[in-house]
């Protein structure tokens, strides 16, 4: 009798041992799985994989998608970065850029270390704080500057791949990471300001924020070129 | 009615407040030398000062000076004025003398900024104002001159 009443033990101990072993081995099935997910993008909530992401058994091709589409994301921003109305005060020298065709700026103005001007050529002095209407007068805004002499992140001649680089590196944007040069596109008034006057940038703002934001979110992938 | 304040003085001003400054102290307080130029803030004519700033008064509306002070060539601290007036006649600076007063107000602006300029701050500060005579080369030097009478 104790013999039976022991064998019915080893038999319910060895079950209670294999869901144990079931258990912990899916357990730590998900838990990879899930760190494939991470490795491959910031957050789920960020990016929106598709349904054939989350199924596909090869998470290199995920990979690849979000990082071409990062890079698309970025070549449509780079044409606003490199319309006038941004590139403009973007300039490779210390003269402003004016115009449609980013000429130099006539009055020979210069960017001063602060990036508000030199002696009688501030930039307020001319660009007030609205628009000053008719044709060839000069925008305004509260806040006219160009950036400062320590930190000029000019746009002026860089290719996406080197402009992609630069946004990327905190040393050139004063950015300490990527979430506040998103913020800064999104919500500088200087930069909403761009929308205002002159010819306007390929994209609306709106779309012009959301295409930084998709190359952030997909991995803020360096173009090829 | 508009209060201003120009040169040091109070004024009372019944014009549009998108009226020019140039035009109010031109012709509603009669403070002529300040000349109007281009009319498009590219040359340096009108120039005067608004709380120590060189704006172009052609395209600065009068409500820009609500609450602050204008300072036109009439009104320029002696300290200022005097070493570049002496400066201007030793140099026999003007040709036709149109846009003089619009330079002395920018040079005006180097000088309380940078006492001591080189040629390169006097190039930087001076190149917003045209000269159509190309007194530039007597300009810069009496620059110099005004720097050295200012001590």
């Amino acid at each position: 009798m104790s013999k039976i009443n022991s064998s019915r033990q080893n038999r319910i101990k060895f079950g209670i041992y294999l869901i144990l072993s079931v258990g912990f081995i899916s357990a730590m099935a998900m838990s990879l799985k899930n760190k494939t997910a991470i490795t491959l993008s910031s957050t789920d909530d960020k990016i929106s994989l598709t349904k054939a992401d989350k199924e596909n058994s090869d998470p290199s091709e995920t990979k690849k998608r979000l990082e071409a589409e990062s890079k698309e994301a970025f070549i449509a921003a780079y044409k606003v970065f490199m319309h006038p109305r941004c590139l403009n005060c973007h300039p490779a020298g210390d003269v402003p850029l004016q115009g449609d065709d980013s000429r130099l700026h006539p009055q020979g103005v210069k960017r001063g270390m602060d990036g508000k001007g030199l002696f009688a050529l501030k930039c307020k002095n001319c660009h007030q704080d609205t628009h000053i209407a008719g044709e060839h007068m000069p925008p305004g805004h509260s806040g006219w500057h160009l950036p400062p002499a320590n930190l000029k992140m000019v746009f002026e001649g860089k290719s996406p791949k080197q402009l992609a680089m630069h946004f990327k590196d905190p040393k050139f944007t004063g950015f300490k990471s990527l979430d506040k040069m998103l913020e800064h596109v999104e919500k500088e008034p200087l930069v909403l300001n761009s929308w205002t006057y002159g010819t306007p940038p390929p994209l609306s703002h709106e779309e012009f924020v959301a295409r930084v934001k998709e190359w952030m979110e997909k991995g803020a992938a360096i173009p090829d070129k | 009615m508009i209060n201003l304040k120009v040169n040091g003085k109070n004024y009372e001003v019944d014009v549009d407040p998108s009226t020019p400054i140039l035009w109010v102290v031109r012709d509603a307080l009669g403070l002529t030398g300040t000349k109007f130029g281009c009319g498009a803030a590219q040359c340096g004519a009108c120039l005067v000062h608004l709380d120590g700033d060189g704006i172009r008064s052609c395209i600065s509306p009068v409500s820009r000076a609500i609450g602050k002070e204008i300072v036109t060539i009439e009104g320029l601290d002696e300290k200022l004025s005097k070493p570049l007036q002496e400066a201007w006649i030793q140099e026999d600076v003007p040709q036709c003398g149109y846009c003089q007063s619009g330079q002395i107000m920018a040079a005006a602006i180097l000088l309380r900024d940078k006492p001591n300029p080189t040629d390169g701050d006097i190039d930087d500060a001076m190149t917003g104002n045209i000269c159509r005579c190309g007194t530039y080369q007597r300009i810069r030097k009496a620059i110099h001159v005004a720097a050295k009478l200012k001590k």
